[in-house]
């Protein structure tokens, strides 16, 4: 996994609530082996129209996101399938942070795997980052992670929670399955108990 | 003594068996939980990639089980007749993962294949008290045993392979409970529809249910899977039912189920999984099963559903703009105008299958419906049975004729039509009237329009043409 401390960037506004994970990635990829880049993939038949042309209208066809590796999005973000490919679409093609106020459970987890930092901000605190970028899309964000914090000018700032173990895991860019493998003993002794 | 119980001592289905698979608890609050079953199903290629690269063997194979259902032809029984060599590299895929890693395997040609979620049941493989997990997020069906069960990502696959375990925070618990006797036409399906319309999409977020009361009780173990099934679109972590002796006498003598003494032994553990009188959820829904009707999806979310006496909702009454403007994209997405009537809506499509409406009980429904009448002129009606058990069973019963009689499609079990991964996929800007559980935008394939329903319902919806209120026809 990367690791991720500070970050500076514009937000991609996706102002939908329910964004499930057949949208971020349409199910005909899930036999696409991981080496592909998904970034390819990311929202293809809500970012094109019947006739396979991009749509002006959708946020990340709009030059002002191209290069934003945040997306602000509304409740239930990442609801649906479990498919992790959402995640590696969403991180393939740049994005290193969501900002939701709520997400889909199995969604979150799969970011929290793959180096995509999932926050959950309070919704009237979201609805402030929305109209922060409705009034002006350049407006950078920093997410902190160390302190916690997401910071937006002129006075925005709102801490949020993370496990202190995904915490470390982003900040070292380790993965949790080598960690795990530590813990052999302690699982053959639950499963000592198991059959006893 | 139960009386003499404090209520500290109270504890939830959830939380008793939540205690029992706690390997140790990390600083920061995370679990690690001991997985007792993990299924496996032929989109599983890139966690198995992920302990190739990590040269890991699974730990305990024999408490994983696989099969192809989401990459498989539903005509013919032979994966070197797909097309699409990517699609033919998933199944082959699990076939030779489960081989050399020693993992129990029922293939395309095995008559007991099918969707994981019908077969494990069938099986024996799911069981009260159960930690359970699969790489698919349909897998609160085995909760209906009395199991916590959910899905997990390809990198938890790969953890659990490699480990045994699973790391999850402890979620909070939601109880839905429903008095009452179900009317004639409504379903399970209905309940679950129903249930997602009044709590929403994100109703149950971070939240385990536990579906309880009278009716919920009058339940069979099918109807109880198809509710528990969907706990995921009302945004559950998952979905449970205290077992009883319907779910006792479901696993006794099945294939995987204990037997001899380890079934007395079995029997004294599971008598412990209820939930105690005095124990207290975070939440709790309240419902009554005589208000429930045949229900029927209008938009992309599952909680866009109405009962089939319903119109297509107005944009101007949403309470906000951006809700006005959500339903006014999703009415032009799905071709509706508002104030329609939805029995006025005309169909292109019938899918009578899936995880959730695959099992012998609901084609016999559908098929009560369809019998001596035909399907509508124009229309394509498909029923896939959840798995090969399932589908000679139904040929037992004669369904199979009653389907063909009626113009239906009689089809290989698998997934199908529900996400259409294999190819079956319905065209875009046409209609189906599916059995299925998701009507996301595209899920059926791009550009369809999916409405979601009971089995009744969708065989309701294939003879008349479009959707209809089954009570007209039963």
């Amino acid at each position: 996994m990367e690791k991720f401390k500070t970050l500076q960037s514009v937000m991609m506004p996706l102002d939908k609530v329910n964004i499930d994970t057949d949208q971020i990635l349409p199910a005909r990829y899930l036999q696409k082996p991981r080496a592909n880049n998904f970034g390819e993939y990311l929202f293809k038949d809500v970012r094109h129209d019947g006739s396979g042309s991009l749509k002006p209208e959708f946020v990340l066809n709009q030059a002002q996101y191209v290069n934003a590796k945040i997306m602000l999005a509304k409740d239930n973000f990442g609801c649906g399938s479990s498919r992790e490919h959402a995640v590696w679409a969403i991180y393939d093609a740049g994005f290193r942070v969501v900002i939701a106020p709520s997400f889909g459970d199995i969604f979150f987890n799969n970011a929290l795997k793959n180096g995509l930092l999932p926050i959950r901000l309070s919704s009237s605190d979201v609805v402030t980052l929305f109209n922060l970028t409705q009034q002006n899309s350049a407006s950078p964000v920093v997410i902190d992670l160390t302190s916690q914090n997401v910071l937006a000018s002129p006075d925005f700032s709102a801490a949020f929670k993370i496990d202190s173990f995904s915490k470390q895991c982003f900040l070292e860019g380790l993965d949790e399955l080598g960690y795990t493998l530590s813990l052999l003993p302690q699982i053959e002794a639950f499963e000592e108990k198991l059959t006893s | 003594m139960q009386l003499t119980q404090s209520k500290a001592q109270s504890l939830t289905l959830f939380e008793k068996i939540w205690q029992t698979h706690v390997v140790m608890q990390r600083d920061d609050g995370a679990c690690l939980m001991y997985v007792d079953r993990h299924l496996i199903q032929d989109g599983s290629a890139p966690a198995f990639e992920m302990l190739h690269q990590r040269q890991l063997k699974t730990r305990v194979p024999s408490k994983a089980f696989g099969t192809p259902d989401h990459y498989i032809p539903t005509l013919g029984r032979d994966l070197r007749t797909i097309q699409d060599p990517e699609k033919r590299a998933m199944a082959q895929a699990l076939e030779d993962d489960c081989e050399s890693h020693e993992i129990p395997f029922f293939g395309l040609q095995d008559p007991r294949q099918g969707i994981i979620h019908v077969i494990a049941p069938e099986q024996g493989l799911s069981q009260p008290g159960q930690l359970l997990v699969c790489g698919d997020s349909h897998t609160a069906t085995h909760g209906a045993f009395g199991a916590l069960a959910f899905g997990i990502g390809a990198s938890e696959v790969a953890h659990v392979l490699a480990t045994q375990t699973v790391w999850q925070r402890k979620p909070l618990t939601l109880r839905i409970n429903i008095e009452g006797k179900l009317g004639k036409g409504v379903s399970a399906k209905d309940i679950i529809l129903a249930i997602i319309g009044k709590i929403g999409a994100a109703g149950a977020v971070g939240h385990v249910i536990e579906y309880t009361g009278e009716t919920v009780r009058n339940l069979s173990m099918q109807e109880r899977m198809t509710v528990c099934n969907m706990s995921i679109e009302a945004g559950g972590r998952a979905g449970m039912i205290a077992p009883d002796a319907k779910t006792i006498e479901w696993l006794k003598d099945k294939p995987y189920a204990p037997a001899g003494l380890e079934w007395d032994l079995a029997l004294k553990k599971w008598s412990g999984l209820f939930s105690d009188p005095e124990a207290v959820f975070d939440k709790v829904v309240e419902m009554r099963a005589e208000a429930i009707s045949p229900m029927v999806t209008w938009g992309n979310s599952p909680e866009d559903v109405l009962p089939i006496t319903g119109a297509v909702p107005f944009p101007a009454d949403a309470l906000s703009t951006g809700k006005r403007q959500a339903i006014e994209n999703t009415q032009l997405y799905m071709n509706l105008t508002p104030g329609q009537k939805l029995t006025e809506i005309a169909i292109d499509h019938v899918f009578i299958g899936s995880c959730t409406n695959g099992r012998i009980e609901d084609l016999r429904s559908a098929a009560a419906v369809a019998k001596n009448r035909h399907v509508a002129k124009g229309v394509q009606a498909w029923v896939v049975a959840g798995s090969g058990l399932v589908k000679r069973q139904a040929e037992q019963e004669g369904l199979d004729q009653v389907f063909i009689n009626a113009g239906f499609q009689w089809r290989e079990p698998g997934c199908s039509m529900c996400l259409g991964t294999n190819g079956d996929q319905v065209p875009a800007g046409q209609r189906c009237a599916s059995t299925s559980n998701r009507n996301f935008v595209g899920r059926q394939g791009p550009g369809s329009r999916t409405h979601l329903m009971s089995p009744a319902m969708a065989a309701a919806a294939a003879v008349t043409g479009r959707l209809t209120d089954v009570r007209d026809l039963i």
